[in-house]
């Protein structure tokens, strides 16, 4: 592959079809690709999730919910509850000690309700007992006194001013506007179009647990899976009313989390209940609870419009975005923020005009899941650059190529993209890689429907799809984004071992793996000890936005740094030698012409060297009010798909053939994980574009169990091809870019293209129904 | 009720279980055996997948009285020792292990395919696996991982 | 909650009459599930598993004795020749896991329009033999024994002991959509069986009415075409306007609703294209038989 923009270009090619071999893992430095520490733990069953938690004396928490999307609670009575033999603690707002309020960016959401209900699930009072069928049916005794009110329920309509609030003061919760270039631009060519998307579901296979242990300092130790231990810390003391060193939490076992665990859930309940009881209390969601018990990606309609010279070049681009937030603000603001910002894809684009807007409803929360606000843009300018494309007569990937961003440019925001931009290159790459094979209707698998015997070949054609988005990685618009890592190097039995002390959320996309070959390479060490993660280190911020290789890796090497330049001082010292004049070289001091001086053990004696370091990545900037210009991200991401469908098109029914993607990932710290993410990834967008929506009626959860939230199986995921490209970021640590969500925002629009290109129907909602493609 | 029963070749005897709870409670809860794990119990991610008379079933299902007798296998029981059996063994090497928690019961939903069918093709590992849902891979690794085990596993 | 244990027939028919409250469970794929949802709280279990009698199938006389506990797994298995629709439907049935678990006998105690089993039941013609322990056995066609959404035409008293499924005499069919390629709740489903032997033609739909039901217009309209055309004896092609009538005739037997899993209008749409492409793939495979 050759270099973009003066970068050295490196291209890794993956084709997994035919893969009998093992990966070969290296010596466990970056670039390589050790086996994760936590592999065979987790291939026995005895790695710990936070739903294997146990603890002697143990009891059980419960949820008792609101059934109504809004209602007023006249009164609650919990007397025949606290009745039930073997019930512990029946409790409700009222024994919420600290403030009865939490939130990601605002704290507006009750920990239990008290005088209103604002959504069907919300939280309103707790059981804990020694059985958790026991405490179930001590739920149900609990009387709760509803007034029900009317529920908003169409976003659409809570923008009205005389549409009932959710809160006060109105149901706005962000108006995000942005303007760039002249105010009425003129175009010979205009298409526009209208699109929707569909509420997705995080869909973690872990449900929301935890187990929560009250201390004989009165305060409370919390395990729990999350993605951002000392956020929930912060959270959980105000309502707890208690000083952080009183409320300690650690990380357990995590089953996934895609953005759905970035919010409270069990948290402060569980805290609640074991303070109450003096007992430790466990708390594990089932799965339709767990439809209840995180918020969702937010529902969109939009409008689009882009104006374009008879050659496809863009001239302007308008967009109107609504997003539904919800009953509760959770992360809508940034989510709004990244719709605007980015929404219009990784086009060059002189002239624009967005609005996005994020309102309160009450329908079930929504905030951040993978790909945050760019997966329901995308799907919309990626469909609108094909109908460019048809209607200038350009070719579809062409066009792309046309105005894709090149290094250099400014994107609407006025932000100059200062480093790699492959548009055209990524796309030039899915372009170029095979097809697969033609329809062979020898077996019924390998058709749409599959063993469900609907085809034989009849009514199935082919499609092709193109897509190619972006998104930023790290927390924007001005937030302090950092990472803290604690680095100790020490010398047992002989030989050094570095332990790496980080609250950073491993989630199961291998960020461990990534801390230990940091320090291998930093510190020359073999064994390296991840520490368990908990809030005895400073905060590693969210695991989310595709940030914590880019910020915690950032803290790690730095801690590294601080410690290698420890122990080079205390070497320079013993040695009589400028430290400037040392190397750490394995576990050598050496000096400048690689002569042995002194070994790691000489140096360190019984001394531990530890360093702990925060690490903020480049400060971004808010954006302007009215204009929506500023220098709001640290770092962009490329990702660019194409997908092969075969469709039935007389029953609407739909086999993905293939999902091949490319991807600059600026370095592949550890090129396995890569491409497990890049798969998982596009898997996800994949669901969303064809099968997987929470259906909400009148605020009501219609489907909130794996029976009726689809996501894809193993005979619904086609084989993939995956080409990485690592254009070094130089501004980034390693110049890695973030690999996690680009993915799940191309890999959708690709899909639904191919769907549009097999169907020739416009298909402008996703997920895209049987019903969609038959018009019935 | 008291539950008797044969897990991972050891016979084990539970007290005062509630009818109403499965299999997967009583292995997960009260035999101190988690690593069946309890994502959806209603029988549609395949997480909780064990074996029952040498059966792969999802234990979330079987009451717990009706494994009363019976000879249970959990994930808990495959390996060797220390030494993995070759199917967990190629999950971790290949990558095939993300969050982790569709690993127990694709690697039982795994064993079971390579006992019935040694060398599978792909059709037939994603029809067998069709019942085991995993979020984190795209089941792209552990595609992988099934044919590196069936090759391993042909080898004497 | 109890948990009944029987390891006969006729202790489990007694235990049956004796505790109305009870919940017959045998593979535990829906009852579990209303368990571990809080749906259903009975005042005990009566679990089936244990009885021997109820895992074996046998032939008789031309008919499959299939005992209520015998699981779809040993359907597919054992039964694809004798009973081809209920084998294509079987393996539709879930998962790998919920077929070795679940059972034909479950399907019909439940009772749930969407089940796979029905339609090729009813397209096969198959009889449900019910059993009591004041009254003995009864046999219900599998057309009269569903009476509502989840409601069969069982007693309190009553257990299913087996279903009767004539042999397949001629090719069979199933189909079923969903909107994902495996493990899915059928949207709609259809089975047909040609009974050459007769001049006749069954059917069954699934997922599109409160019961599943035959499409008895279509199945006697499809069998008279073939007849006045003499089709079953020259064994011609199956015109493509009759399988298309044939299909229209099997969707306006359906009266489906709309749902999560779909419309009503596109369960119609899909019934008429399956029903179609149904009848053509078994007509087909009638005349490659010749």
């Amino acid at each position: 592959m050759s270099g973009q923009n003066g970068h050295p270009g490196r291209a890794m090619t993956d084709s997994t079809t035919t893969t009998v071999a093992p990966p070969v893992t290296g010596s466990g430095r970056i670039g390589d690709s050790p086996l994760r520490p936590d592999g065979t733990l987790k291939v026995t069953g005895e790695f710990a999730y936070a739903s294997d938690l146990w603890h002697d004396e143990m009891c059980w928490g419960v949820t008792l919910r609101s059934p109504h999307p809004h209602a007023r609670i006249a009164g609650i009575d919990i007397t025949e509850a606290l009745t039930v033999p073997g019930v512990w603690a029946v409790l409700t707002a009222d024994d919420v000690p600290g403030d009865n309020a939490f939130g990601l960016e605002h704290a507006d959401q009750p920990v239990l309700a008290s005088e209103f209900v604002r959504y069907e699930g919300e939280p309103v009072a707790l059981v804990a007992a020694d059985h958790p069928e026991t405490a179930r049916r001590a739920a149900k005794k609990i009387r709760v006194d509803y007034e029900v009110l009317p529920a908003v329920t169409d976003p659409r309509r809570a923008m009205d001013p005389d549409a009932p609030a959710v809160h006060r003061p109105g149901n706005l919760v962000r108006h995000l506007k942005l303007r760039r270039g002249e105010v009425d631009p003129v175009a010979p060519v205009v298409v526009s179009l209208d699109f929707e998307v569909g509420m997705q579901d995080q869909a973690f296979l872990g449900p929301e647990s935890g187990l929560a242990v009250p201390a004989e300092d009165g305060g409370v130790d919390l395990y729990v899976a999350t993605q951002w231990l000392h956020v929930d810390q912060r959270q959980i003391c105000l309502a707890l009313g208690m000083p952080t060193e009183k409320v300690r939490l650690t990380l357990s076992g995590v089953g996934g989390a895609f953005g759905g665990r970035e919010d409270l859930s069990v948290h402060v309940h569980a805290c609640l209940l074991a303070l109450r009881t003096g007992k430790p209390v466990k708390m594990s969601y089932g799965r339709e609870e767990s439809f209840f018990g995180h918020v969702h990606r937010h529902p969109a309609v939009m409008h689009y419009e882009f104006g374009a010279e008879t050659d496809g070049t863009l001239v302007y681009a308008k967009s109107d975005v609504l997003l539904d937030g919800g009953a509760y603000a959770s992360s809508t603001n940034a989510v709004v923020g990244n719709a605007g910002t980015l929404g219009l894809g990784p086009y060059r684009i002189p002239n624009v005009a967005v609005d996005a807007y994020g309102v309160f409803t009450n329908n079930p929360p929504c905030g951040a899941m993978r790909g945050f606000g760019c997966v329901q843009a995308a799907f919309a300018h990626e469909a609108l650059m094909d109908e460019l494309a048809d209607a200038v007569g350009v070719d579809r990937v062409e066009i792309r190529q046309r105005n894709g961003m090149r290094e250099g440019d400014r994107n609407i925001t006025g932000q100059i993209i200062d480093s790699a931009a492959p548009v055209a290159e990524l796309l030039q790459i899915v372009r170029d890689l095979p097809m697969p094979p033609p329809l062979d209707p020898s077996d019924i698998r390998a058709l749409p429907g599959a063993v469900g015997n609907t085809t034989h070949g009849e009514g199935v054609r082919r499609g092709i799809g193109y897509s190619v988005t972006y998104k930023n990685v790290g927390f924007s618009e001005g937030f302090d984004d950092y990472s803290t890592a604690r680095v100790r190097l020490e010398m047992t039995g002989g030989e050094a071992v570095a332990t790496v002390h980080t609250a950073a959320a491993e989630v199961g996309q291998g960020l461990i793996t990534v801390e230990q070959q940091i320090c291998r390479t930093e510190l020359g060490v073999e064994r390296v000890v991840v520490h368990p993660k908990n809030t005895s280190v400073g905060s590693g911020g969210s695991t989310s936005a595709s940030r914590q290789t880019y910020v915690t890796g950032g803290a790690v090497k730095a801690a590294c740094e601080a410690v290698r330049a420890a122990v080079l001082e205390r070497a320079s010292m013993g040695l009589g030698r400028p430290a400037a004049d040392l190397r750490l070289d394995g576990e050598k001091i050496v000096g400048t012409s690689g002569e042995v001086l002194a070994s790691l053990g000489e140096v360190l004696g019984d001394d531990a060297v530890e360093e702990t370091v925060e690490w903020h990545h480049r400060p971004t900037h808010a954006i302007d009010p009215e204009t929506g210009q500023g220098d709001a991200h640290v770092q962009f991401a490329f990702s660019a798909h194409r997908a092969v469908v075969d469709v039935d098109v007389e029953l609407g029914l739909v086999k993905v053939v293939a999902l091949d993607t490319a991807q600059d990932v600026g370095r592949a710290i550890n090129p396995d994980a890569v491409l497990g993410q890049i798969h998982g990834g596009s898997a996800q967008g994949m669901g969303l574009a064809l099968m997987e929506e929470i259906i909400v009626t009148d605020g009501h959860v219609r489907n909130p169990s794996f029976t009726d939230y689809l996501i894809p199986t193993i005979l619904d995921m086609p084989p993939m091809q995956v080409k990485v490209l690592e254009y070094a970021d130089p501004h980034a640590p390693y110049g890695v870019r973030g690999v996690g969500e680009p993915p799940t925002i191309s890999s959708g629009p690709a899909v639904a293209a191919a769907v549009r290109d097999a169907t020739k129907k416009p298909l402008r909602r996703v997920p895209i129904r049987p019903e969609h493609i038959t018009g019935t | 009720m008291r539950v008797t029963t044969t897990v991972n070749g050891t016979e084990q005897s539970v007290d005062d279980v509630w009818p109403g709870e499965s299999l997967l409670y009583v292995l997960r809860e009260r035999m101190g055996l988690p690593g069946a794990k309890n994502a959806c119990e209603q029988g549609e991610c395949g997480s909780c997948t064990v074996y029952l008379d040498g059966e792969p079933v999802c234990a979330c299902l079987v009451a717990a009285g009706q494994a009363i007798g019976r000879e249970v296998v959990t994930v808990e029981g495959l390996a060797d020792g220390e030494r993995l059996h070759p199917v967990q063994e190629a999950f971790v090497e290949c990558g095939a292990v993300q969050c982790g928690f569709c690993t127990p019961g694709l690697v039982v939903a795994a064993h079971d395919l390579l006992a019935r069918v040694p060398s599978p093709s792909d059709l037939e590992i994603r029809e067998a696996l069709a019942g085991n849902l995993c979020r984190c891979t795209g089941y792209e690794k552990i595609l992988d991982a099934v044919r590196l085990a069936a090759t391993r596993q042909a080898r004497p | 909650m109890d948990f009944l244990q029987p390891t006969t027939w006729a202790e489990a028919l007694t235990l049956r009459a004796e505790r109305p409250d009870a919940l017959p469970i045998a593979g535990g794929t829906d009852v579990m599930v209303d368990l571990n949802f809080d749906r259903r709280r009975p005042g005990a279990l009566l679990d089936l598993g244990r009885v021997a009698e109820l895992r074996e199938w046998g032939a008789d006389d031309g008919r499959i004795r299939l005992g209520a506990g015998v699981p779809y797994a040993r359907v597919i298995e054992d039964l694809g020749a004798q009973l081809p629709g209920l084998a294509m439907a079987s393996r539709t049935v879930g998962s790998p896991q919920i077929r070795i678990r679940g059972t034909v006998g479950g399907n019909l105690g439940s009772a749930s329009p969407a089940g796979d089993a029905h339609p090729p039941l009813l397209a096969a013609g198959a009889v449900v033999e019910i059993a009591s322990a004041a009254r003995g056995v009864r046999l219900v066609p599998a057309a009269e024994f569903y009476l509502g959404v989840k409601r069969n035409a069982l007693e309190p008293d009553e257990l299913i002991a087996a279903v009767l499924v004539p042999a397949a005499a001629g090719p069979q069919q199933f189909c079923k959509v969903g909107t994902r390629n495996a493990m899915v709740i059928a949207v709609s489903a259809f089975a047909c069986a040609l009974h050459p032997d007769r001049g006749a033609v069954g059917t069954g739909i699934g997922s599109a009415a409160p019961t599943p039901r035959r499409a008895p217009e279509a199945e006697t309209f499809l069998a008279g075409e073939l007849e006045a055309a003499g089709l079953w004896e020259s064994r011609g092609e199956l015109p493509e306007t009759l399988a298309a009538a044939f299909g229209e005739r099997v969707a306006a037997a359906a009266s489906p609703i709309d749902d999560v899993r779909g419309s009503a209008a596109y369960r119609l749409h899909s019934l008429a294209v399956m029903a179609r492409r149904a009848a053509t793939w078994a007509w087909n495979d009638y005349r490659k038989a010749a």
